[in-house]
């Protein structure tokens, strides 16, 4: 035998090879049949472009904070203004990139496809969410070309009811149509995990990626409404001043911070559970192996939903509220922790004793689970009482979701397209070119955000416009790793669009993957299968698609 | 060595500007930054752990190597162990930071009290000895002061890196911090929440003076009117002491020495007097009457500012005796009863 290749990439010959006949992106031709689809895999492209045009335009913003934040003066723009960018930055990123990234996407192509059926439980449900999604988009559009909103992307009463003149109303109507964009989304994920499952797909065969989607989508549907709920008494405050927020009439402006964090620290969980489980198929596929101690794994997931419902107020340790909750829920805090730390080292664990390659997907895998490990133990820091108080409202909290949510979520989700890339297109990105973006994406993030934790500690304090000219040194080192960071996103976006016509034809499976989804023609056809498959071993089992694969080749033999 | 005193020169001069941690300058500070030592010890340890067996297994098993993967299901004890030592780390954090988080929000017994009103986007701090100061803040090293904040309008926040504290500032409700200073220099006072336009601009200077500079600095800028005074003119302008006068047969409870004691209130509950109380039984009197007295007294809501409403808590805490509001009732009835016909409100 010669030497093992160090890839697993195995593709077929580009000279014969073609895409297959039917598909299905060539099923239907013209606008309307992409408007008017119902098949998840046309709905998971539409979320996909949707979501990059509004993850680019909240890049925008955050260039131009870092831009801003270059000098110590407010000299870019005025305060106003400033305000208006880091709002902007935050709703679209979290509304409308982060919560709908990677479920909405990859969840709605694969989760059919992993286990074995046709379509989500509710197709045309499934369409009417990401309508919703393009309503609540183009009303945060419409809100940012009638002159923007400067709320924060926490809406905190009494700020957003009494104090502001900008368009709060429509930002926040925004949200509340979005939200339910998300809450269907998620309803049609349970339904369909629980009702279908093909023959054999037994709940413990399940991918880890589709366990992780089943626990978002428990927080998806309990908790998106208590949002809604919190920005519809934020409207009616504005419009009737119904008084629940204000203190003159009895009300109490703490209760918002209650409503909202019951909802927006669960949507963390939201937004990083698909993207852990999407580092579950890769690591499993790039080293050859089942993940280590699957159950506890898929288990973990399922415990961080639960614990995650009831840590909403390390938020709000330094506001008041009694000194003896808030020593409950930082003992919440510190238990939530332990699944994340779990799942971090069963990753590193199915490494041992692997076959482990380095393709791109895997790259951005490494940068999550460094990232992610930082981004969680940071996280500790602000969950022990005493430490929140110098940290909380600081620029070590932004430094510290944005590991979570950028090092992290953004990380998986781009290990998640480029693992599934050739899948949804049946094309290959230039494997090189790849590589490099995900190194350059992960020197940038370090260089961006790890001088802000240092600025945290020394208390700069965030969503400021001006800060003391001895803080400059670590904010043009943050600028200067942002440019680079902006640069490793764009990147991507370029070779994949050229992939989409010039990449090299992929094949079914090219990354020698187990997943159902992978055992179809790429792109699939509309209907998914020809015929339901049966499941008939666990999942990851390298041996089943080694004895599959073998048989093909004696029987076309 | 042959380094270039030029260059020295910029090294020492860039370390000194860029420094890592804040100053040290209260007795909180050290406490705080032990935990926070620690916790980037355990950081440090995670993640050297974490990139170590990254590294480690990407090269002994990388496929070259190691072409074919051995399966394995998993390992309880590996598992366990897992789970109960980053467990274990938690809970050490956890316990510590809460034994922190009590230290810093319970002022101690001897603490001297400083009241501070946040507005959008101004610190107003007001001494009881009449002292007013605008988006600063001047203390004494080596005594415990107690903060006594509240915003007139939206959440604030106030901070003190190098004292290592921050309490919210609360539309509607005291919130209280305390800190001791223990070197004497100028530091950076933040609003860290978000609270509109100039929030960035929401900043100000705290000074620790020395016991003697701080003696001195009190007597040059005392406004000659201490809170308490100008709290027991509000009580007689708005008319107080018609109600209140401590006689047995008043139609408003005695409010002499009424401060730190335990009221009964006529829906059966018993409170414990401190500022809050005060406060809340000024703008919401029908929520907080005292037993054994008929619910007349109007609200104040909206009729004296929060500055106001601080002179007269402070005046409360000191009124000892109701000598004072009788003479000041004589007075005010004589001298001010044209106004007061004039004054009237029809509706």
């Amino acid at each position: 035998m010669s030497a093992p290749s160090p890839t697993i990439l195995n593709l077929p010959d580009q000279s014969t090879a073609q895409l297959p006949r039917r598909n299905f992106i060539n099923a239907e031709h013209g606008l309307l049949s992409w408007l008017f689809t119902s098949d998840h895999k046309r709905i998971a492209i539409l979320y996909l472009i949707s979501i990059t045009f509004f993850f680019f335009i909240g890049g925008a913003f955050a260039g131009l904070i870092r831009l801003e934040l270059l000098t110590p003066q407010p000299d870019l723009v005025s305060s106003d203004t400033y305000n208006k960018f880091f709002t902007m930055h935050g709703i679209i990123m979290i509304f409308l990139f982060l919560v709908p990234s990677v479920p909405a996407t990859l969840g709605n192509f694969l989760i059919p496809m992993m286990i074995g059926a046709r379509d989500l439980a509710f197709p045309k449900i499934n369409l009417l969410s990401w309508y919703l999604y393009v309503i609540g988009g183009t009303l945060t559009l419409t809100a940012l070309v009638l002159g923007g909103v400067d709320t924060g992307w926490t809406f905190t009463a009494p700020l957003s009811t009494h104090y502001l003149n900008t368009h709060v109303i429509t930002t926040a109507s925004a949200i509340f149509v979005a939200g339910f964009s998300s809450i269907f989304t998620g309803l049609n994920f349970i339904v369909t995990i629980h009702r279908m499952r093909c023959p054999g797909m037994t709940w413990f065969r399940m991918p880890l990626f589709v366990w992780a989607h089943y626990a978002a989508s428990i927080l998806m549907v309990l908790g998106t409404p208590v949002v809604a709920i919190a920005l519809v008494l934020v409207i009616l405050e504005r419009l009737v001043g119904i008084g629940v927020f204000d203190p003159t009439k009895g009300g109490d402006p703490l209760l918002f911070q209650h409503l909202f964090w019951f909802y927006s620290h669960p949507a963390v969980y939201i937004m990083i559970l698909p993207g852990m489980g999407v580092i579950s198929e890769v690591v499993s596929t790039f080293s050859r192996k089942r993940i280590f101690g699957y159950t506890a794994v898929a288990f973990s997931s399922v415990a961080i939903a639960l614990f995650g419902f009831f840590v909403w107020e390390h938020h709000m340790f330094i506001m008041g509220v009694s000194n003896y909750s808030a020593l409950i829920f930082s003992l919440l805090t510190m238990l939530v922790a332990v699944p994340s730390a779990i799942k971090i080292f069963n990753w590193c664990f199915t490494l041992q004793m692997g076959s482990i390659t380095f393709e791109t997907p895997m790259l951005y895998a490494f940068g999550f689970m460094g990232l992610f490990t930082i981004g969680g133990l940071t996280g500790v820091f602000l969950g022990s009482l005493g430490m929140d108080i110098q940290l909380t409202e600081t620029y070590f909290i932004v430094a510290h979701f944005h590991f979570v949510m950028v090092g992290g979520m953004l990380m998986a989700f781009l290990a998640g397209v480029h693992f599934w890339w050739p899948k949804m297109t049946g094309r290959m990105y230039p494997e090189s070119l790849s590589k490099l973006a995900a190194v350059v994406t992960f020197i940038g993030f370090i260089l961006t955000f790890m001088p802000q934790f240092v600025l945290g500690y020394l208390g700069m304090p965030r969503r400021y416009h001006a800060y003391p000219p001895e803080f400059q040194v670590l904010n043009v080192l943050s600028t200067a790793g942002a440019t680079i960071l902006g640069i490793g996103y764009l990147m991507p976006m370029i070779y994949l669009a050229w992939s989409l016509k010039y990449g090299a034809i992929a094949g079914d499976n090219p990354w020698q993957a187990t997943g159902l989804e992978w055992q179809t023609q790429s792109p699939p056809l509309t209907e998914n299968f020809i015929e339901i498959p049966i499941m008939d071993h666990e999942a990851y089992d390298y041996d089943w698609l080694e004895h599959k694969t073998a048989d093909e080749v004696t029987h076309v033999g | 060595m042959g380094i270039s005193p030029v260059l020295w020169q910029f090294l020492v001069k860039w370390l000194n500007a860029s420094a890592l941690f804040p100053r040290e300058a209260s007795t909180i500070a050290p406490y705080m930054d032990s935990l926070y030592f620690f916790l980037i010890a355990i950081t440090l340890v995670g993640v050297f752990l974490v990139a170590a067996l990254l590294v480690t297994f990407s090269i002994r098993y990388r496929k070259a190597v190691h072409p074919v993967a051995t399966q394995v299901e998993g390992s309880t004890l590996l598992e366990a162990t897992w789970t109960i030592i980053p467990l274990g780390l938690f809970l050490i954090c956890f316990v510590w930071g809460a034994l922190l988080y009590f230290r810093i929000y319970t002022p101690p017994a001897n603490s001297s009290n400083i009241y501070i009103v946040g507005k959008q986007w101004m610190w107003k701090a007001e001494h009881p000895e009449g002292q007013h100061e605008i988006n600063a803040l001047h203390v004494p090293v080596g005594q415990p002061i107690q903060l006594t904040m509240i915003s007139q309008d939206v959440f604030h926040s106030f901070s003190i890196p190098e004292f290592r504290i921050k309490r919210e500032v609360i539309p509607g409700r005291y919130s209280t911090v305390w800190f001791e200073a223990t070197t004497p220099g100028t530091y950076h006072l933040f609003c860290t929440q978000y609270c509109g336009t100039d929030h960035s601009a929401m900043i100000g200077t705290i000074t620790a003076l020395s016991p003697a500079d701080y003696k001195k600095w009190t007597e040059q800028s005392t406004s000659g009117m201490s809170l308490a005074q100008n709290g027991e003119r509000i009580f007689a302008s708005m008319g107080c002491n018609a109600c209140h006068t401590g006689n047995a047969a008043a139609r408003g409870p005695n409010l002499a020495g009424v401060f730190g004691s335990r009221l009964r209130l006529t829906n059966g509950s018993d409170v414990l007097v401190n500022e809050a109380y005060l406060r809340d039984a000024i703008l919401n009197p029908s929520q907080h009457v005292t037993s054994g007295y008929t619910p007349i007294m109007p609200t104040y809501q909206g009729q004296i500012s929060e500055d106001g409403l601080i002179d007269l808590v402070e005046y409360l805490k000191n009124l000892n005796t109701n000598d004072r509001v009788q003479q000041t009732l004589t007075t005010s009835q004589s001298g001010q009863a044209a106004p007061q016909a004039s004054g009237v409100v029809k509706p």
